[in-house]
């Protein structure tokens, strides 16, 4: 009688399933392992355990009552998600956004960039077993989630933005914090390099581990850090630029190897790019009015349209067919989560289970948005 | 005749009912200090709900603990899942017998001591073993296979690294290596023993950067994954029992054990020296715990048997040399 976890003839192998409520997959991933021992022979993703029919809410309401989903999606950048949403309809309306309103959607939604790989930060290092830097990471990202709750409402799930500019204008205290913020996180740089970057138990935990290529990132359609820790510069914002990203002087970092490291390092340095954004806008904000004149019933043009923006886990791109009604006939979601997830199963064959466990951290996966 | 036996009778009874009070107090000394210096080192508060800065929270988590249902799972080894934390418990609380904490304060000073902590402590090893193959789960069973092996490897550069003080004390009765530090702690003559066991023995304690049997991230809690109520809190007993033991042996071998600067205090005084190193150590330990991430297996084993286990052996042929010269 063959043994009940053994799978086919192969001897010496079993399964081992990771999730859906596991301490390290954030969330409800579900990774079935086959294992030979300790190592990792072949790890398949299981998705679909928060499923909420986004896409399809989006085509049973008027578009503008769908904002509120868009940021329901990525909870850990939210403002990406509705930046791109009403960009969207923008384009399709062919509605003129004020200067000021594009400036404080920039700034807002870098600061939401910065909260969220603050998260990560702390998250990958939990998987790495270290308990300590995630509660540092989390003092700096409260300071972020106070800034934001005063001026959009909330502290999560955003919806700030609206079609033509944003719901509320910022102040003089917010441009002040930021500003402070700016200050405090950069003196607190020092202190994270010193307490993990330069850590040898941490370097060899994630140099040369889960090596992406940029052949490999073509292939699956990744985007994001990932990309750019394989040494492609790909960021929407350079090379597809909108908003007033244009107007702002900042790099895209890129790795070499694209090992977790250069993941790492990559979203490390694409905090500070992120404060040097805010400061530049900050400074030149520019006065005026935050929401443009609206309609208050738009009616959608029939035909369809396209947009994408960087989130601060990849390229996320809507694309919108409109058959002239109040609901869209049809929107599509491309979430960057998505396309890096099926990086896992090539990326971490024949690896050790505590790496995958590493790996998964470093692709910086959040669930939600992969099965929305 | 009759009365020296009972005598003895009465005494073995205090002393296993001492032992056995004081595994639980150091038990819940511990939690609390360790959630306390987490808490800080993590720049919050901590426990502060019971009683004046949460001292009494311990007490009420014990409580909680013995008053919860002890699940067994469905197709677990019942009569192994149940021995298991038991078995756990035993070998932490018998090297207390040899442990001396001061002059007079000692069960029993056996001639062999020191071989009989180290022969005892690791059947430790076995209790793992079946909590982990009995709970009938691969989290569990991957935890033990790990704490065995890594309890096992590194069992060996902790012997090679004690043996070099033995050479120079020539003796295994703890108060006879205490007496020997009458002029100079061993800490200063062996730093390379102190330095290599200090390292073994979070590996043999489970504690981080080695703490790779409950690797939380990778599976779930590891060995002790499936058990709640007392079998989860027997686990930890055991685990602090443990981090006690390793960390007296290190004050007793290196440190001078009892040694200190006379306080006014009769025989007691030795005593509070003794409790101060060790709780120093185990400061030290969870100062660790909280500070650094965690090494992976094949590395932790790497380091074991490519590093540590030459550097002990070179250290001891080095110790055997001098020795012989004088």
């Amino acid at each position: 009688m063959p043994e009940p976890c053994r799978p086919d003839s192969k001897p010496h192998r079993f399964f081992l399933n990771m999730g859906p409520q596991h301490p390290s997959t954030h969330g409800v991933l579900r990774v079935i392992l086959e294992m030979d021992g300790e190592y990792v022979v072949d790890p398949q993703p299981v998705l679909g355990y928060g499923h909420r029919m986004h896409e399809k809410m989006a085509e049973c309401r008027p578009w503008p009552q769908f904002l509120p989903n868009t940021g329901r999606m990525d909870y850990a950048a939210a403002l990406p998600y509705n930046h791109g949403y009403v960009a969207l309809i923008e384009r399709l309306a062919g509605i003129e956004v004020p200067l000021r309103a594009e400036y404080i959607r920039v700034i807002t939604s870098e600061l939401n960039r910065i909260a969220s790989h603050l998260l990560w930060f702390g998250a990958l290092l939990l998987d790495l077993g270290a308990f300590t830097p995630i509660l540092y990471s989390f003092d700096d990202r409260e300071q972020i989630l106070d800034i934001l709750e005063d001026i959009t409402g909330s502290r999560l799930t955003y919806c700030y933005f609206r079609v033509g500019g944003v719901s509320k204008d910022i102040d003089d205290k917010f441009v002040e914090r930021t500003r402070a913020f700016i200050k405090r996180l950069r003196g607190r740089f020092p202190m994270y390099e010193k307490l993990v970057n330069g850590n040898i138990i941490f370097i060899k935990r994630v140099e040369d581990i889960g090596i992406i290529d940029a052949d490999m990132c073509r292939r699956y359609g990744a985007t994001g850090p990932v990309i750019r820790g394989a040494g492609v510069p790909y960021d929407i914002r350079k090379s597809e630029p909108y908003s007033v990203y244009p107007e702002f002087d900042f790099e895209i970092p890129v790795g070499s190897k694209g090992d977790s490291m250069d993941r790492f390092l990559v979203r490390f340095q694409e905090m500070e790019q992120s404060l040097r954004i805010i400061e530049q806008a900050l400074d030149k904000l520019p006065e005026g009015p935050f929401m443009a004149k609206v309609p208050k019933k738009l009616k959608l043009p029939a035909g369809d349209a396209n947009f994408s923006v960087e989130a601060a886990r990849g390229e996320l791109a809507y694309y919108l067919i409109s058959d002239g009604s109040d609901v869209p006939y049809r929107l599509k979601i491309r979430v960057p989560s998505y396309s890096n997830l099926s990086l896992l199963p090539e990326m971490c064959r024949g690896m050790l289970l505590s790496d995958l466990v590493a790996a998964m951290g470093s692709l910086d996966l959040v669930i939600p948005e992969i099965d929305r | 005749m009759e009365t020296a036996v009972s005598h003895e009778l009465v005494r073995m009874v205090i002393a296993a009912v001492l032992v056995i009070a004081f595994v639980f107090l150091n038990a819940m000394i511990m939690g609390y200090l360790e959630r306390k210096i987490s808490a800080h080192i993590q720049r919050r508060p901590g426990l502060m709900e019971v009683g004046p800065h949460g001292i009494l929270q311990l007490l009420i988590d014990g409580l909680k603990l013995i008053g919860k249902q002890l699940i067994v799972p469905k197709d677990a080894d019942k009569p192994l899942f149940r021995l298991a934390p038991l078995l756990s418990f035993t070998p932490v609380v018998l090297p207390l017998i040899v442990i001396p904490f001061g002059p007079k304060l000692q069960v029993r000073d056996l001639d062999i001591g020191l071989v009989f902590i180290l022969a005892v402590s690791s059947l430790n090893v076995m209790a793992i073993l079946i909590a982990g193959w009995s709970s009938n789960n691969k989290y569990s069973l991957f935890g033990a296979m790990r704490s065995v092996a890594q309890n096992i490897s590194y069992e060996i550069p902790m012997l090679l690294s004690l043996l070099a003080v033995v050479m120079i004390t020539n003796t295994f009765s703890m108060q006879g290596i205490i007496a020997a530090q009458n002029k100079i702690w061993f800490f200063i003559v062996q730093p390379v023993a102190f330095l290599i066991y200090l390292t073994a023995s979070f590996a043999e304690t489970n504690r981080a950067p080695f703490d790779l049997p409950e690797a939380e991230s990778e599976l779930t809690a590891g060995y002790h994954t499936e058990y709640s109520g007392m079998g989860f809190s027997l686990f930890m007993l055991a685990e602090y029992a443990n981090m006690f033991v390793v960390c007296s042996i290190a004050t007793v071998l290196f440190l001078g054990g009892w040694r200190g600067i006379p306080l006014p205090l009769g025989d007691y005084g030795p005593a509070i020296w003794f409790f101060l190193k060790v709780y120093g150590l185990m400061l030290f330990m969870i100062w660790v715990r909280w500070t650094y991430p965690r090494t992976r297996f094949d590395q932790l084993m790497n380091f074991c048997w490519k590093y540590m286990i030459p550097f002990a052996l070179v250290n001891l042929l080095v110790t055997a040399v001098v020795v012989k010269l004088i």
